[in-house]
């Protein structure tokens, strides 16, 4: 078990004969990802990376049965490409496209809420089951099989969470980057009770940042629904209010989303929280009483 | 991306929000020719920097004749203007706009911003204007009414009389404020702002509404699609050494600490930060190379960093997903010919390549470079190393 995707998960790719397009698609396949084919429009009928290319996205839903769709689109095109997984009846889109204007995602995640269609990002590392199935730019080889659940608003701590997990000699389940953009897919508040319900997850790690409120509606929603350990780290606990820091999310205004606030918060909700991200691995020992 | 009142103003204007009418002058002559067009007996003299509280600071000048316009501009053009946005330094003010008087009858407050719980803009009214409106907000938040309009159905009628009807206003008022705050809703879409304020927004003696302030701020994701609004920056309102490093994709903030940072992801460099902090050193800077980086880049990052004088140690923490360890490697390299790099780096090389990169900079062997195992280790090593302590 794991949650959203695993080995047998079908995935094309919008934006597959571009250059990043290519190069993730062909790391995600040498993974083991079942990638069944891809879209890039007046491309249709072509072969690449030994895969059928389609002009639309329907056409390649009703070829190859896919139910997740990992985009690599220009920012200007996210909303469309978006939008268009989402009449074609994709489950769950996965976009790692970087710099997509927020008021492009604001109409394209309402539209896909209301195909009831799943998003993670934009702006993300994307999603990894480990050694099964690997959707986005993460180096797979980090994420060794196990038992933690793993939630992150940026790229890189996912892969300092999942390395020291990894060196504790624990493994991941899934991973999944949700991005640090100010309008986002998937949160924490809707993969923990995946997690909670998924009977391979022992225990969660979530990875915050600065800005926003979602770390403080996780921790309302762990103190009510969550039973498994969870070990958390807030990052930007140092960063100066009103400077924006590198993520659009991850700006501090109006005395509002400060790590301060949020660590609060999660600790009040009984969750094990870090002060610094070299600390995750062996908190995660701790709340499983291995060490 | 921000700009200035008056430009925020002239924006205002092409979608009907009512603005008082003004000019801007880089000179005291100017700024009383410019008076003089306006005409009037009253003028206001305002600093043009982006930041709040240019009042309280002391860039806003009420004159009563055109002498006073001139020596009022005189005054602020120049001045290193402080207010509790500018921190301590201040900002150079090159820019006065000078703007015909207006009949102030109530002070009110109207923003537009976006409420990412609910994931649409939400406007914001309140009867305390000219406030700082973080403390009504805090104080009296009963005082500020908020109303979301979903994009898919726009502006409508009863989103203006929520928020007429929660400021109090009579009837005969409420559909120019109405009419107002529309027009503000569609600056906010039609422009990709990020946030739009106005503080004060007046009710005047004959009851119109007019914005006597202006601020606003623009997604910068969207500018590709509003060259009319790039072309509004202004470069020597930013800090020169971020917009250098934007140029080579680096994302640079500098902060007071000792220990310069250099990491990948925003959220590693933040929380380098925080560790670095946690074991007691300081840091002197927020740098994320990207993902693209290379040794160009790299040595770039060196050298913004020891731009800084206070930077006593570096820590460089890369944990390579899409940007491999070994270009990071040598990166260094390249850096320490090109840059003088007269303090000790740490550097902590993960992922991606990572043994080929320990074996470049093995191989390299350079004094003042010094491997670290991991993150903890590395931010001891550069804690130790900027309290001037010997570091293997």
């Amino acid at each position: 078990m794991s949650i959203l995707v695993n080995k047998d998960t079908k995935v094309i790719v919008q934006g597959f004969t571009g250059k990043e397009g290519s190069f993730h698609a062909e790391q995600c396949m040498a993974y083991g990802t079942k990638i069944v084919g891809g879209v890039t429009p007046n491309k249709g009928g072509q072969e690449h990376l030994g895969k059928p290319v389609f002009n639309t996205v329907k056409e390649a839903v009703m070829a190859t049965g896919a139910t997740v769709s990992m985009i690599f689109v220009p920012p200007a095109f996210v909303a469309d490409a978006v939008m268009e997984a989402a009449d074609a009846g994709i489950d769950l889109a996965v976009v790692i496209t970087e710099g997509a204007p927020v008021r492009d995602m604001q109409a394209a995640k309402a539209y896909a809420t209301k195909h009831n269609m799943k998003t993670i990002g934009p702006n993300c590392p994307g999603i990894i089951t480990a050694e099964e199935c690997k959707i986005g730019i993460m180096p797979g080889m980090i994420f060794k099989k196990g038992n933690i659940g793993l939630i992150s608003k940026s790229g890189t701590l996912t892969y300092e969470g999942a390395n020291q997990v990894c060196k504790e000699g624990f493994g991941i389940s899934t991973a999944v980057g949700i991005g640090g953009d100010p309008i986002i897919g998937l949160s924490y508040k809707q993969l923990l009770p995946m997690f909670e319900a998924d009977p391979e997850t022992e225990a969660i790690v979530m990875i915050g940042e600065i800005g926003g409120d979602l770390e403080i509606q996780a921790a309302a929603f762990i103190k009510e629904h969550i039973t498994k350990p969870v070990v958390a780290f807030i990052a930007g606990q140092t960063a100066p209010a009103g400077k924006r820091m590198g993520h659009a999310g991850a700006i501090i205004s109006g005395g509002a989303g400060t790590a301060a606030e949020k660590m609060a918060a999660l600790e009040a909700a009984g969750v094990r929280v870090v002060v610094s991200p070299a600390d995750i691995g062996k908190a995660v020992a701790e709340v499983l009483g291995r060490r | 991306m921000n700009i200035h009142e008056y430009q925020a103003k002239q924006i205002f204007a092409k979608y009907g929000v009512p603005t008082p009418r003004g000019i801007i002058a880089n000179t005291p002559s100017q700024a009383m020719t410019n008076a003089q067009e306006l005409g009037g007996k009253v003028w206001v003299v305002k600093a043009q920097i982006h930041a709040g509280g240019r009042g309280l600071g002391g860039g806003v000048k009420l004159a009563k004749s055109l002498e006073e316009v001139k020596q009022f501009a005189s005054e602020i053009l120049g001045m290193q203007l402080v207010t509790h946005q500018t921190g301590p330094e201040g900002k150079l003010v090159q820019k006065v706009y000078i703007e015909e008087g207006a009949d102030i009858k109530d002070e009110l407050y109207l923003g537009i911003v976006l409420d990412r719980a609910r994931e649409m803009p939400v406007i914001m009214a309140s009867t305390e204007g000219g406030m700082a409106i973080e403390d009504v907000a805090h104080n009296t938040p009963e005082k500020i009414i908020k109303v979301a309009v979903d994009p898919a159905v726009g502006f409508q009628g009863f989103h203006g009389r929520e928020l007429a009807f929660g400021l109090g206003l009579p009837k005969e008022e409420q559909g120019k404020f109405i009419k107002f705050a529309a027009a503000l809703y569609k600056v906010y879409m039609e422009n990709d702002a990020e946030m739009i304020e106005i503080n004060p927004l007046v009710k005047t003696g004959s009851g119109d509404f007019i914005a006597l302030d202006g601020k606003m701020g623009f997604d910068d994701s969207a500018l590709g699609r509003h060259p009319d609004i790039e072309d509004m920056r202004d470069i020597s309102e930013e800090d020169a050494d971020e917009r250098e490093a934007s140029r080579y994709g680096l994302s640079y903030i500098s902060l007071d600490g000792e220990i310069g940072c250099m990491v990948n992801g925003a959220g590693l460099a933040m929380g380098t930060m925080d560790t670095i902090n946690y074991m007691g050193g300081t840091p002197a800077n927020f740098l994320d190379v990207g993902g693209s980086a290379n040794a160009e880049t790299v040595a770039k990052g060196f050298e913004i960093i020891l731009k800084n004088p206070n930077v006593k140690a570096i820590f460089v923490n890369i944990f390579g997903g899409i940007v491999r360890c070994d270009r990071i490697a040598n990166g260094i390299l390249e850096a320490t010919k090109l840059v003088d790099v007269h303090v000790p780096v740490i550097v902590r090389l993960d992922g991606t390549n990572a043994p080929e990169a320990a074996e470049i900079l093995r191989n390299a062997n350079i004094p003042n470079v010094i491997a670290a195992t991991d993150l903890a280790d590395g931010a001891a090593k550069a804690v130790a190393a900027a309290k001037g302590e010997k570091v293997i």
